[in-house]
């Protein structure tokens, strides 16, 4: 299969790898995936207190280019939006974005349900209840 | 200069050997008769070039030419095998013993073969990717009518022991099959000393074109036959019907020729590099070779290196380096390697590997030059793998507990 454009350049050059500190209160952290299933996706989220802005997000990605595509362009998108508006982002927007073929949509579902899953983790160490998603993909 | 991309994917298909393109070529425009049309010389000469060839590729495997059935290829060889073998001696028994790691081409004929009524046992391999004899010995029943076993793997390059496997089907008086289509022409092979009865192989693996292929199946000490799989005008003595691809078959008889005189010289260089390619690559960490290093064909590698996916890691380089993974991201099903599977390899190491097969052309510059890359490629990925910051944490990922979807 040949990767587009968007692909070759997010895997070449990612943007946000790396580590924010879990422990801190303001720090979302969501860990998708299983090492069975050949994909763990990691996705964090720093957000100010005071705006509920997200100012900082960070991944690190097991997967194929275009898990680690679809990551680095969530970060990208994470970066400035606030956390009501984090969870609108959809994997069909991804899809769109990086070209993907219907055999690695799955791969932007992970960074979908990665994002879920930090913003989750930052509202419950904050005391705002837990978000339910519905029709969540099987995949 | 180095030269890009580099393939080092053989095992999935070879280049033609430029001298053997040369033996082809008369024979699409100058000699190009039906080597059945016994009444003209354009017949006569094909007959004569075929003849030729089937005494090159006899050679090679230690058969007779008359032993020689060609075929589209191995997998139709497989099927001919199988399916040809089943017919012919079902009324002896409906038995027929494999193993786990064979290609699909008899995997998939076993599958269609136990909706005709066969019983199939399917013998597990041991990490090494070999089968247990003791195993082997105990699944014979009064009913069984052929062992097929691969000669090597296609995937991990692992040689399986035929001459025991033989010696104990021929005590029980069972016929054996062997897909031998990674084997031929890499290794030394002789259908009488390895005792096989029936022998798939295939030119394209072996620097010659694609869709012509083999069946040997042995006339003495017993005399085999199979029930033919293609109707038609009765050719290869009315067991595969069909023309005979004349330009094909002269290739595969000059690969075949060409394999027996530089099979040793081949082998000995491509080991030396194998063996170089794979004890820089296990300088990394958590890097693995998967299946018996023992007994192994001399040009293939198969390793995972851990916390890494294998479709990720090819993508750092397929531009430049061919190789391939059995990691389920490259596959359609989603599914890991069941060669690597079967291994007991757990799925996070089957994701993870790589398959490098090299050739007849491969040079120790590409080797080199792939030594580079995929370690810096391993390193980069590394860095952005979730998994390999816990693992260098300490953290025990048998007790995370996954968002399983
Ligand atoms: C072990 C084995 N058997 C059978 C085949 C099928 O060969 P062919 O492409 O000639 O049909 C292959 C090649 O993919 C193989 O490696
Ligand atoms: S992570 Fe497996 S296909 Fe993308």
């Amino acid at each position: 299969m040949s990767y587009s454009e968007k692909v070759i350049d997010h895997y070449s050059n990612p943007k946000n790898v790396g580590t924010l500190d879990k422990s801190k209160q303001n720090v979302g952290t969501g860990l998708v995936g299983a090492p069975e299933c050949g994909d763990v996706m990691r996705l964090q989220i720093e957000v100010d207190e005071t705006t509920g802005i997200i100012k900082d997000a960070k991944f690190k990605t097991f997967g194929c280019g275009s898990a680690i595509a679809s990551s680095s362009l969530a970060t990208e998108w994470l970066k400035g939006k606030s956390v009501d508006d984090a969870v609108k982002i959809d994997n069909m927007d991804i899809v769109e974005e990086l070209s993907l073929p219907p055999v690695k949509i799955h791969c932007s579902v992970l960074a979908e349900d990665a994002i879920k899953a930090a913003v989750n983790d930052y509202r419950q160490k904050n005391g705002l209840p837990e978000l339910k998603f519905e029709g969540s993909v099987v995949h | 200069m180095l030269k890009l991309p580099i393939y080092l994917d053989h095992n999935a298909t070879t280049p033609c050997d430029p001298r053997v393109v040369e033996a082809m070529v008369p024979y699409f425009t100058n000699t190009y008769g039906n080597a059945a049309s016994r009444n003209h010389p354009f017949g006569w000469q094909a007959e004569a070039a075929v003849d030729y060839a089937r005494e090159q590729i006899a050679k090679l495997i230690g058969a007779d030419a008359k032993e020689i059935i060609f075929t589209s290829g191995a997998t139709e060889a497989d099927n001919l095998a199988l399916k040809g073998v089943f017919e012919m001696y079902r009324s002896k028994g409906n038995h027929i013993i494999t193993c786990n790691i064979e290609h699909k081409a008899v995997l998939d004929t076993c599958k269609h073969l136990e909706k005709e009524g066969a019983e199939i046992t399917y013998l597990k391999v041991n990490p090494d990717g070999l089968i247990d004899l003791k195993e082997l010995e105990a699944a014979f029943k009064p009913t069984t009518i052929l062992v097929a076993i691969m000669y090597a793997n296609n995937e991990i390059g692992t040689i399986m022991p035929m001459k025991e496997i033989s010696a104990l089907s021929r005590k029980k008086g069972v016929l054996v099959f062997s897909d031998a289509t990674q084997a031929v022409g890499k290794v030394p092979i002789d259908v009488n000393k390895d005792g096989i009865d029936l022998m798939a192989f295939s030119a394209h693996k072996m620097y010659g074109p694609k869709g012509v292929g083999a069946l040997y199946v042995r006339r003495k000490n017993p005399r085999v036959k199979v029930t033919a799989q293609m109707d038609g005008g009765g050719h290869e003595r009315g067991m595969r019907s069909g023309t005979l691809n004349v330009p094909g078959i002269v290739g595969f008889g000059k690969a075949c020729e060409l394999c027996m005189l530089e099979m040793d010289q081949d082998a000995k260089r491509l080991g030396i590099l194998r063996d170089k390619l794979e004890s820089s690559l296990l300088k990394l960490e958590e890097a693995y070779v998967n299946g018996s290093t023992q007994h192994r064909l001399p040009h293939v590698s198969n390793i995972s290196f851990k916390y890494v996916e294998g479709e990720g890691l090819m993508m750092g380089f397929n531009k430049d380096i061919a190789v391939s993974s059995g990691s389920a991201c490259t596959s359609a099903s989603l599914e890991p390697s069941y060669v690597l599977k079967a291994l007991g390899l757990g799925d996070d190491l089957a994701h993870s590997s790589l398959r490098f097969g090299l050739g007849r052309f491969t040079t120790e510059e590409q080797i080199d030059y792939t030594i580079e890359q995929v370690t810096k490629t391993v390193n980069r990925l590394r860095e952005m793998s979730p998994l390999w910051e816990m693992y260098k944490e300490g953290v025990n990922m048998n007790m995370v507990e996954w968002a399983h979807h």
